[in-house]
């Protein structure tokens, strides 16, 4: 008999540029051991994710990360009271340093279970933190350096030869060719991320990345390795292949242990023509096509929502080589009185 | 020349690489080289073979064959032999 749990998952955003909400509720329905009611907390009215209702069971807005933790406090009590959560699933980065902050009292005050990352695990393999990162976890990682201004460009064009990557730090990354490029790409990702800018030395090869569950005392519960077989003009795979990789994996297990990394997280990688692997980003939460994983035998939601929980999760040892995603869009049809109810009182 | 270990063949002929998650499709006579390469078959016998079913001469097989293995190994579906 499948235990009864209520489990709040965010990033219902199931656009071209996908949260990993969707996703995770979709694993999470397939679950062998729980019957799951998922209550999905949404920023925006139009995330498709609030109007699946053979996937969501209910929503509710939840105040954006800006707001502090103070007002997602009052919100999650709220929403507890309605609906006695027993497991959250933040999926959004943005939100996570909010939720890793609430997450002692809200399981102390409520019982409500989540299973993130540590402060220092958030914090160490931020972008711009990643070079030290990959010292001390002994993985290759592109050489990086802050920037915070235009006028750095010169020096760092002694630093670094053409093309360089110039990322955001929270999102965007583009290739600059010439110290044009650096400063057009500065300002606009600058414009929209604000600062530091990091730029990153261009590493050729093709992307491989990892998805991947650890249990916070070192131990690598899941993971999946993929290739992007098309990706969309946002850098983001549209189409996917599960890949028989030892060395991938056991470079993201090694990260893992190492870290003893708590909770789900993707790990980006370029694999060069001589096959050495860097480490490009480490995202502290579950990719978009985490479902995959499911697809492939591991069903890292599921695994995560066990830990959070507190039961044993022994680490899963095979999974299908060879399977594809490959993802679509849909368009819905929506009574307008849906879009007035979330809208109006925040709830559908 | 040999075909790597965990490259999967089907019998339509085609080809998955597992490492790099590359697929390719070939046609009846690539399948049957492939085939040949993966049974450690030698070049000259795989010669043998293609001249004695194949109406083609030498010098167009010696070409045809060498872009081929290229084409394998520059996909890294076979490798050279240590």
């Amino acid at each position: 008999m499948k235990q009864k749990i209520t489990v709040a998952v965010s990033g219902l955003n199931n656009i071209d540029s996908p949260g990993p909400g969707i996703p995770v509720i979709r694993a999470l329905k397939e679950s062998k051991d729980f019957d799951i009611r998922i209550i999905g907390l949404s920023y925006e009215t139009l995330e498709p994710g609030l109007y699946m209702h053979d996937l969501v069971d209910k929503s509710y807005q939840i105040p954006l990360p800006s707001a502090g933790i103070d007002s997602l406090l009052e919100r999650i009590y709220y929403i507890h009271n309605q609906e006695k959560l027993d497991v959250i699933i933040p999926n959004f980065d943005a939100e996570l340093a909010n939720f890793m902050k609430i997450e002692p009292l809200l399981k102390s005050d409520l019982g409500i279970c989540m299973f993130l990352p540590t402060q220092e695990q958030f914090d160490e393999r931020h972008k711009a933190n990643l070079y030290e990162f990959g010292e001390k976890h002994r993985v290759d990682v592109p050489y990086s350096k802050m920037m915070f201004s235009t006028a750095e460009i010169q020096s760092i064009s002694k630093e670094f030869s053409y093309p360089m990557v110039v990322k955001g730090k929270f999102y965007d990354a583009y290739i600059a060719y010439n110290a044009e490029q650096v400063a057009n790409y500065f300002n606009k990702i600058s414009a929209k991320w604000g600062l530091p800018i990091i730029i990153q030395e261009y590493v050729f090869g093709s992307e491989v990345n990892v998805t991947a569950l650890g249990d916070g005392q070192g131990n690598a519960i899941s993971s999946v390795p993929m290739r992007k077989l098309f990706i969309t003009d946002k850098g983001k795979a549209w189409a996917g292949i599960s890949l028989d990789d030892e060395e991938l994996v056991n470079i993201a297990n090694r990260v893992i242990s190492s870290s003893k990394w708590r909770g789900g997280m993707e790990l980006e990688f370029i694999k060069t023509a001589e096959n050495k692997y860097y480490l490009l980003e480490i995202n502290p939460r579950f990719p978009a096509w985490v479902y995959l994983a499911a697809g492939c035998g591991q069903n890292q939601p599921e695994a995560l929502v066990k830990l959070a929980l507190g039961q044993n999760v022994e680490p899963y040892k095979v999974y299908d080589i060879g399977k594809m995603f490959i993802r679509y869009s849909f368009d819905m049809i929506v009574d307008l009185k849906e879009f007035e109810q979330i809208s109006t009182i925040g709830e559908l | 020349m040999k075909i790597k270990k965990n490259v999967a063949i089907s019998e339509s002929g085609f080809i998955f690489n597992p490492t790099s998650g590359d697929s390719f499709s070939t046609n009846p006579i690539g399948l049957e080289i492939i085939r040949m390469l993966k049974d450690e078959k030698s070049k000259d016998e795989i010669r043998k073979y293609i001249l004695s079913k194949y109406m083609t001469d030498d010098s167009t097989f010696e070409k045809d064959y060498y872009d081929f293995v290229m084409m394998l190994q520059t996909n890294q579906v076979a490798e050279e032999i240590e």
